[in-house]
């Protein structure tokens, strides 16, 4: 049976997809499945970035679309993981550089050896976009609780509607005590105005900016509270009912402030 | 707690205005992108209105506004004459001739509830006859 | 330790002679950095001290600066319109709310950008440049089509970076695409003091020991930047906001003005050390 490919978008930029990407593609990899993630946005290229291989690149996606190597050379495996694969975008090349039908064909010879493709697109809703969403037949959209992403979700969920695939939403950068005093939309708010399934919540958290600047994916580190967060989203995305955190919660709270005590 | 004690005394939180004004834009942002829509709206209301009274097809402007916290539509529809039949039926009624009509076009209102978000159907900003065929 | 940091003195813009003023694009690869923010602040705080401002959203299709701007029910016509002259100038700069002398011209909605022909927007921005005194060009995300279009007819440019190493990546390849045309200054925004002292998030310094650019400004998070986004009004009308008197700062250099830089951050050497490294050489 072929992998699930699972684009990864958002319309605005900044708001979390190539982190999210990176930390459910590991949590699944965590727990056994075989994964491979696919930076889509050619020409400012970060996934590799943020898992830390950026070293290890030799050959990028358009170099395959081209014909001049193998799509098993440009893979990279990460080898922290059991099964985890990265397949790079290309840093000097432009989006035009690859046709929709291009990478619905990678996407597809990737699928036929792995569990779950996860497609990393770019902002916005140009060619990176249609490119990114190709070869997907699932979507997950990326936003936070701010008025111009939210208004962005909506267009790319008009969008991917309009394509005939299936949407879901992860809520990202969520403060809880924002959303309490009534200075930041709440889950439900925004779970309202776009009319998207929910499928994770991730609050802020200041590890995110660390382990990206580091290129050490969240997942790697069970005692990270953003790591059990990252892994529900894993969990629901294997079919499993889990019940979402409540970011309210006391005990909740007790971990917020003995992790910002610690430093 | 906060939030209880704004509301309490006035001050919307700024949550509540966001998602508010939210609701607003993206109804016009749908409705900017479905042009078909609103033109099967307009031509199913001039249908139903052409029962009763002869219309100015040509003529027939629709469009969204806002006003204050709610988007509604704007029908401008010029009345040629009544129909025969209508006239027949309504013995006291005397017909109106396309040049009075021109002179003054009757406008309609009309609200309705939108199912998908409870509000009254929402206004764009830009007047759909000059709203270009959206690319999806 | 509080460091100074280095001031840009050289005034940029100053209009010229005959009146024209100066197009200035905000741009930075990466999105969500804050360049609609920043284009909203400047232009507000530009205006508030008397200078005729017109704010240009370039992102087609993905429009956000009339949102920030509070201004999203009263577009009437936009860009798209204008250049393809269905619609005046006149007819579609809508005026601010907040700021009499500050102008919108809003982008639209349900276009693309691919639909923007360059040489009519480059047109359109001299033709602005003669009227106002600031024409800012708010660019989107990415560095196609719709980056060259907003950078035509630009007479400056401004990145916008925030201390994470995959927006100073962005940032570095897009000063590298503004070329030699462009001597753009830097302003970096969303930082968090208490990461960077804590050694979670770059430093101002780390971040422009890499790029090494006319530093313009720096902005600090805070819980007033997404208040004002969620009202639709400026943090540069907010006296009490540090972030908005930031932008004041920032506008008031724009202008000319000698104002000095308030240190932020404290610079880490290791790690700017393994930064540089990591980058290498300049691009």
């Amino acid at each position: 049976m072929s992998a699930r490919r699972i684009v990864f978008t958002s319309g605005k930029g900044g708001v979390g997809k190539t982190t999210t990407t990176v930390n459910v593609g590991a949590a699944l990899a965590k727990r056994g499945a075989r994964v491979v993630l696919v930076d889509a946005d050619i020409g400012l290229r970060n996934l590799d970035l943020v898992l830390g291989l950026e070293k290890r690149i030799v050959f990028d996606l358009v170099e395959v679309a081209e014909g001049r190597c193998q799509l098993r050379q440009a893979l990279i495996r990460d080898k922290r993981f059991e099964s985890l694969y990265m397949l790079p975008a290309a840093q000097t090349r432009d989006k035009e550089a690859v046709s929709e039908e291009q990478m619905a064909a990678m996407i597809e010879e990737l699928a036929q050896s792995a569990d779950y493709v996860l497609i990393d697109s770019p902002a916005g809703i140009e060619h990176g976009f249609k490119n990114a969403v190709a070869g997907a037949k699932e979507a997950i959209i990326v936003t936070i609780p701010e008025v111009s992403a939210i208004r962005d979700a909506d267009r790319v969920i008009g969008k991917l509607i309009a394509k005939g695939i299936p949407v879901r939403l992860i809520i990202n950068r969520i403060r809880p005590e924002m959303v309490r005093s009534g200075d930041m939309l709440s889950i439900e708010d925004v779970c309202e105005i776009l009319s998207a399934e929910l499928i994770g919540i991730i609050p802020d958290d200041e590890d995110v900016i660390d382990t990206t600047n580091r290129g050490e994916p969240l997942v790697l580190d069970d005692s990270k509270r953003l790591a059990s967060m990252y892994g529900k989203i894993a969990r629901r995305l294997q079919g499993e009912i889990v019940p979402f955190s409540d970011l309210n919660s006391r005990g909740f709270f007790d971990r917020l402030f003995a992790g910002l005590k610690a430093g | 707690m906060i939030e209880f004690f704004n509301r309490l005394f006035g001050h919307k939180s700024s949550s509540a205005t966001a998602k508010e004004r939210l609701r607003l834009v993206l109804l016009s942002d749908h409705l900017a992108l479905a042009p078909n829509l609103v033109d099967d709206l307009k031509r199913e209301l001039v249908d139903v209105i052409s029962r009763y009274v002869e219309v100015d097809r040509e003529n027939i402007e629709l469009n969204f506004q806002q006003r204050e916290k709610v988007i509604a539509m704007f029908a401008n529809v010029p009345i040629v004459s009544m129909h025969p039949a209508t006239r027949a039926n309504g013995a006291n009624r005397t017909t109106k001739r396309a040049n009075d009509a021109s002179k003054r076009p009757r406008r309609r209102r009309k609200r309705s509830a939108n199912t998908a978000t409870n509000a009254p159907i929402a206004e764009t900003p830009n007047p759909v006859a000059t709203t270009p065929a959206p690319a999806t | 330790m509080m460091q100074e940091l280095k001031l840009q003195e050289e005034p940029l813009s100053t209009p010229v002679a005959r009146g024209r003023g100066t197009a200035i694009v905000v741009t930075s690869g990466k999105g969500g950095v804050g360049k609609t923010t920043t284009v909203a602040n400047l232009g507000t705080a530009l205006a508030q001290r008397g200078h005729d401002v017109v704010l240009v959203d370039a992102d087609v299709g993905l429009r956000n600066l009339d949102i920030v701007l509070g201004l999203e029910n009263r577009v009437k016509h936009h860009l798209l319109d204008v250049l393809e002259e269905q619609a005046s100038l006149d007819d579609a700069l809508v005026a601010d709310k907040h700021s009499p002398q500050l102008r919108l011209l809003a982008s639209a909605q349900t276009r693309e950008k691919d639909d923007v022909d360059t040489q009519k927007m480059r047109a359109l921005i001299e033709s602005l440049a003669q009227r106002f005194d600031y024409v800012l060009i708010d660019c989107p995300a990415g560095i196609e089509r719709g980056f060259q279009n907003a950078i035509a007819g630009a007479d400056e440019a401004i990145v916008v970076c925030t201390p994470e190493v995959s927006a100073v990546r962005d940032v570095d390849r897009v000063v590298g695409l503004l070329g030699n045309r462009f001597r753009p200054r830097l302003i970096v925004n969303r930082v968090r003091p208490e990461l960077v002292a804590k050694g979670k998030m770059l430093s101002v310094d780390d971040v422009n020991s890499i790029l090494r650019l006319p530093l313009l400004g720096v902005i600090a998070d805070e819980p007033q930047v997404l208040i004002a986004s969620n009202r639709g009004e400026p943090l540069a009308l907010d006296g009490s906001s540090k972030a908005g008197a930031a932008y004041r700062a920032i506008a008031a250099r724009l202008r000319g003005d000698d104002v000095a830089m308030p240190d932020v951050t404290v610079a880490r050497p290791g790690f700017i050390k393994k930064l540089s490294a990591f980058f290498g050489g300049r691009r």
